[in-house]
């Protein structure tokens, strides 16, 4: 391995609301970015591999639409993936945050592991796919359908 | 509309059900003309697939014509008479792009996460299957909703007869690929354990690819029958003789260059845990001698339906015959068209193996007939 980009780049990025401002690193080791503050357990990185380039999984470094929902809850990087198969994407719960935003707060719950993987899951199926996809409703969340 | 829907451990009833919509821009609705059981369900039936709820929706072999397209649909229309692969998958993933289709990790809504926690990574989808494997309702009802429509529909060429057809959307794809995963060519002797449809198939697809010898080995004569005359192979009733022994000597002493497994778990009694995904263990007897028959160096492919552990695997005879083990579900999208052609053309015929074709709403009974392989049954096909 070791094929990784040696470069660093850092971009400034509005985030959903226009206010928060955060780096986005391509990193130049094959782990990702230690974390920084004094928690003592950081939480794990999660990431999927896009098909595509960076500059098209985080356009003009905005996030894709399902990670956004996840604002000021996690940080999130990329860094291209070996072999050519596009973009490593990453996102984890912020360290050593003692408060999340409201809504973000809700969100992340109990278990931010799972909210964040299923935010990467639908950014890549958004990013690869156009869409991401719906299961089939059940009758249980169709009131009103027949039967 | 109505469904045959899942009611418990061994209980099937049709029911009214509310027709499913467009969900997706790129998702068209399709209103069933075939459907057909397969041994895959079978665990589903029996309750040894946890996640299944009562309501849910078999079935995943089907073909019909299309009632409705998304917006995002451009090689289909309204009263298109397409065949539909049963694995869901984008086309756009790296998996798909490097024809792994049934590996596609876009293939099952973002909420269905089952496969990954069972098996380490998501695999894509497939049609009537609990909603944390994939959230597509099955295809025993009138109509259903096909995700990723151009990637996953195939028009039908007019020659070829939906009896026909209903097969190139699991079984002879998943056939064509265990002779194409045994790279089967000119010359090769191959033996297939199992011959339902997808022994019948991979059988009739290592004849077209060139094989020297065929031979399918069950214990069912009816079955049997049809790999002489429909098929074109030799087979064997493993009732009536040894097989490791008459393998060797039909092969020259070498043993078989390709073996194929295309049992799978549900030919097996459950043990207290058996075939649970992610439980106890299942007993691979057929795959235990296709281990054991391979020539040195050869290749056991494994196709029957597996998904959880088996005991008792011959790892010793994989290693010091330097054998080679290859396993997958089928990747149809990759096949579909060509099998389509070699229907059209007579290569490829599969009307025999829908054995009892029933209305949908002797779906219980199907089923029954199927399990029990009684009356003959290889494969019941349900019209709605
Ligand atoms: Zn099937
Ligand atoms: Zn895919």
């Amino acid at each position: 391995m070791g094929r990784l980009a040696r470069g660093t780049i850092a971009l400034a990025v509005a985030g959903a609301g226009a206010t928060a401002v955060r780096a986005l690193v391509v990193p130049r080791h094959r782990s990702w970015p230690r974390v920084t503050g004094a928690d003592p357990r950081p939480a794990r990185w999660q990431v999927v591999t896009l098909t595509g380039p960076p500059e098209a999984v985080l356009p003009g470094g905005r996030w894709p639409e399902p990670l956004r929902r996840l604002d000021g809850a996690v940080e999130v990087h990329t860094r291209p993936a070996p072999g050519g198969r596009g973009t490593e994407l990453a996102a984890r719960p912020l360290g050593g945050s003692p408060r999340l935003p409201g809504l973000a707060a809700h969100l992340v719950g109990d278990d931010p592991g799972l909210l964040i993987r299923q935010a990467l899951r639908e950014a890549k199926q958004l990013a690869e796919t156009g869409e991401v996809l719906r299961a089939d409703r059940s009758r249980l969340d169709r009131p009103g359908a027949a039967g | 509309m109505r469904a045959l829907c899942w009611e418990g451990v061994d209980a099937l009833a049709v029911r009214q059900v509310p027709d499913p919509e467009l969900r997706n821009a790129h998702d068209m609705i399709v209103r069933v003309r075939r459907s057909a059981t397969c041994g895959a369900d079978l665990p589903l039936l029996g309750g040894r697939i946890p996640f299944l709820a009562a309501g849910d929706v078999l079935g995943h072999e089907f073909l019909g014509e299309v009632v409705e397209v998304g917006p995002e649909v451009r090689r289909h229309r309204v009263d298109d008479r397409v065949v539909v692969c049963a694995a869901v998958a984008c086309g756009a993933c790296w998996f798909c792009r490097q024809g792994l289709f049934a590996c596609c990790d876009n293939g099952s809504s973002t909420g269905a996460a089952a496969t990954e926690s069972a098996w380490g990574q998501p695999t894509g989808g497939c049609y009537g299957r609990p909603a944390p494997l994939g959230g597509f309702a099955g295809s025993h009802a009138e109509y259903v909703r096909v995700p990723y429509a151009d990637v996953g529909a195939f028009t039908v060429p007019d020659p070829v007869s939906d009896d026909r057809a209903v097969f190139a959307s699991d079984a002879a794809p998943t056939g064509w690929m265990g002779a194409e995963l045994g790279e089967v060519g000119p010359g090769d002797v191959v033996a297939v354990w199992g011959a339902g449809a997808v022994g019948q198939l991979t059988a009739r697809s290592a004849v077209l690819r060139g094989a020297a010898r065929v031979i399918v080995i069950d214990r069912y004569d009816d079955r049997l029958r049809m790999v002489d005359r429909h098929v074109g192979a030799e087979p064997l009733n493993y009732r009536y003789v040894d097989v490791p022994a008459e393998l060797r000597e039909r092969s020259g002493g070498r043993g078989p260059d390709v073996c194929v497994e295309a049992v799978g778990m549900e030919s097996e009694p459950p043990g207290l845990l058996g075939g649970r995904l992610g439980g106890g263990a299942d007993r691979p007897l057929a795959l235990r001698e296709a281990v054991h028959a391979c020539r040195k160096g050869g290749t056991v492919v494994v196709l029957g339906t597996w998904t959880g552990f088996v005991d008792a695997f011959p790892l010793g005879a994989v290693m010091n015959k330097g054998l080679t083990v290859r396993s997958a579900r089928q990747h149809g999208q990759r096949w579909i068209p060509m099998l389509l052609d070699r229907m059209a053309r007579d290569e490829l015929r599969t009307e025999h193996l829908a054995t009892h074709r029933l209305p949908l709403e002797r779906g219980a009974d199907g089923y029954a007939l199927f399990r029990e392989r009684a009356d003959g049954c290889v494969r019941a096909v349900f019209s709605p």
